[in-house]
């Protein structure tokens, strides 16, 4: 397996505090990689610097490499958008734009140029039932989106964000507002997405991480304490900080 | 121990709420009796003919038509400058604006601008746009002095309402690849329209009831004439024929109908802003 997302050395700062210290990671291509770690260790701000939505915090100053496919994503001169197509992003808390639940899906392809009914209608269904609401929604394509319930508002987001066909799908704990079954339905979802997408996932919970990732990230106070197989990772932990936080000693 | 409320204390909130009672009968009283005042002096002296024709010295008639239609005109060419001027720059300080310092200087410029008395934007405006650009005195004169006057207004109204577009939308957008310009037309601007029409809204009442401004500018002329040719001409609006006819010709009657129709006008933009309100708030809730 190749890696698409190559990390050196990467260092974040917001203001005069530094959020992450010297990340050195490698992402392998359609695996399942999930981040854990307490709140405010730094994977969240991680992961959006992968897709650079990080830019949209004023303040923030980044050193070391960040490489998408074999190119350096901080180079002058990169199309951020185009970046942001191909690296997906899903957030916290479910945000559908007020608008259609079509609209919504279609809105990605129509920034980027998509046109024509017949090619929209064949994208929102693929993308729909990729994301495994299809049947849910089909007879309220037109309503607006808001009206689901919030499950339903999140699976629509993971959709929303294939229907632009990215390579990399970033999910930041997009099930922390969520009940369980709804959560059970976007982990079942990461699994079988894995298959034609890289996914990589934010998470509080260790048993979801155990459950969906192929891979596991630690981070501490903005360090990359360990990384490996999550088996691994969760069995047999090579550093003493890592088998406290999954034991549950501090978190 | 004792339970119940002692006497004198009793007597006191008793006392209070009849104030309180009082202040606000007081309030109500005077509301009703402007509003019946205006109305009963007015409404018999409206007519057809007064409302259709223009004043003639010759037959010595007195009509208010082309007040009408500069009013008309007025608030056309003032809402066509200013909102685009106040919308844009609103758009610009909350999205683009990177320098939060200045930005939060000019809000403080923008707040202090609505507070000046309008009587100084007249003298402010017949100085630079008649005299300097040599307008003259001319609608066209008095409607740019009053987009300078509700320029604070409607960037203010539509700056808040900017805020309250949830930075997440903003956020879906971006990670889906979309520039800035595509977000703020597609996500951000739809979430704010309704801020934008109570700006204009609110605009429009204040450019009806406006007076002081527009007797340097726009001037006292009762002519009719179509939209661009009256630009260039002076000429009175409603509020300005309302002052001219009661204090420069005693002529109380026609300044009770003008009164009588302002107040009318003003009841209806209030309604229309109400209303407004309520539409969006249900399409946002759908």
């Amino acid at each position: 397996m190749s890696d698409i997302i190559t990390v050196k050395d990467l260092c974040l700062w917001y203001g005069g505090v530094q959020a992450l210290k010297n990340i050195n990671i490698n992402i392998p291509e359609h695996a399942v990689t999930a981040l854990i770690g307490p709140s405010g260790c730094g994977k969240s701000t991680f992961l959006k610097t992968l897709d650079r939505m990080n830019d949209l915090v004023p303040g923030v100053k980044i050193t070391g490499q960040v490489e998408y496919a074999g190119g350096d994503i901080f180079a002058r001169g990169t199309d951020v958008n185009a970046l942001r197509r191909d690296v997906g992003m899903v957030f916290q808390k479910p945000n559908p734009f007020p608008m259609s639940v079509y609209d919504n899906i279609a809105y990605g392809p129509r920034t980027h140029g998509v046109k024509g009914r017949a090619r929209l209608d064949e994208i929102v269904e693929r993308s729909l039932r990729d994301a495994a609401i299809w049947d849910e929604v089909k007879d309220r394509l037109r309503k607006n989106a808001l009206g689901l319930s919030g499950g339903q508002q999140q699976r629509l987001c993971i959709a929303r964000a294939l229907a632009v066909e990215p390579r990399v799908l970033l999910m930041d704990e997009p099930t922390s507002a969520l009940d369980p079954i709804s959560t059970g339905k976007i982990e079942e979802l990461a699994a079988q997405l894995k298959e034609k997408y890289t996914i990589i996932i934010v998470t509080h919970n260790m048993q979801q991480a155990v459950r969906i990732s192929d891979y596991t990230a630690f981070f501490l106070l903005g360090e990359l304490v360990e990384y490996g197989p999550t088996e691994e990772i969760f069995s047999r932990p090579t550093d003493k900080r890592t088998e406290d936080y999954i034991t549950g000693r501090f978190g | 121990m004792q339970t119940g409320i002692s006497r004198k204390r009793r007597a006191y909130i008793l006392l209070m709420r009849a104030l309180m009672g009082l202040s606000a009968a007081v309030t109500a009283a005077l509301v009703l009796f402007l509003v019946v005042y205006v109305m009963a002096k007015g409404l018999p002296e409206l007519s057809w003919t007064l409302l259709s024709t223009k004043p003639s010295y010759l037959t010595g008639s007195i009509g208010i038509l082309p007040d009408i239609l500069n009013t008309v005109y007025i608030i056309l060419s003032t809402l066509v400058f200013v909102l685009p001027l106040g919308a844009g720059a609103a758009v610009y300080l909350t999205e683009y604006a990177r320098n939060k310092k200045l930005v939060a200087v000019i809000e403080y410029a923008a707040e202090t601008l609505s507070g000046i008395p309008s009587i100084i934007y007249g003298l402010v405006g017949m100085l630079f746009f008649c005299s300097f650009l040599d307008m003259q005195t001319s609608l066209l004169a008095g409607a740019l002095t009053l987009v300078v006057m509700n320029l604070p207004t409607v960037l203010r109204t539509t700056q808040e309402s900017l805020k309250t577009v949830p930075q997440s939308y903003r956020e879906g957008a971006f990670g889906l690849g979309a520039g800035k310009w595509r977000v703020i037309r597609t996500v951000v601007l739809p979430g704010c329209v309704d801020g934008i029409v109570t700006g204009c809204i609110l605009s429009v009442g204040r450019i009806l009831g406006e007076s002081a401004a527009l007797l340097f500018t726009a001037g006292f002329a009762h002519a009719v004439h179509g939209f661009f040719e009256g630009l260039e001409h002076s000429g009175a609006t409603l509020t300005v024929a309302l002052y001219f006819y009661a204090k420069e010709q005693g002529q109380f009657g026609v300044a009770f109908a003008i009164a009588a129709i302002l107040m009318a006008l003003t009841l209806v933009i209030q309604l229309a802003a109400m209303l407004a309100g309520r539409w969006f708030k249900r399409r946002r809730e759908q």
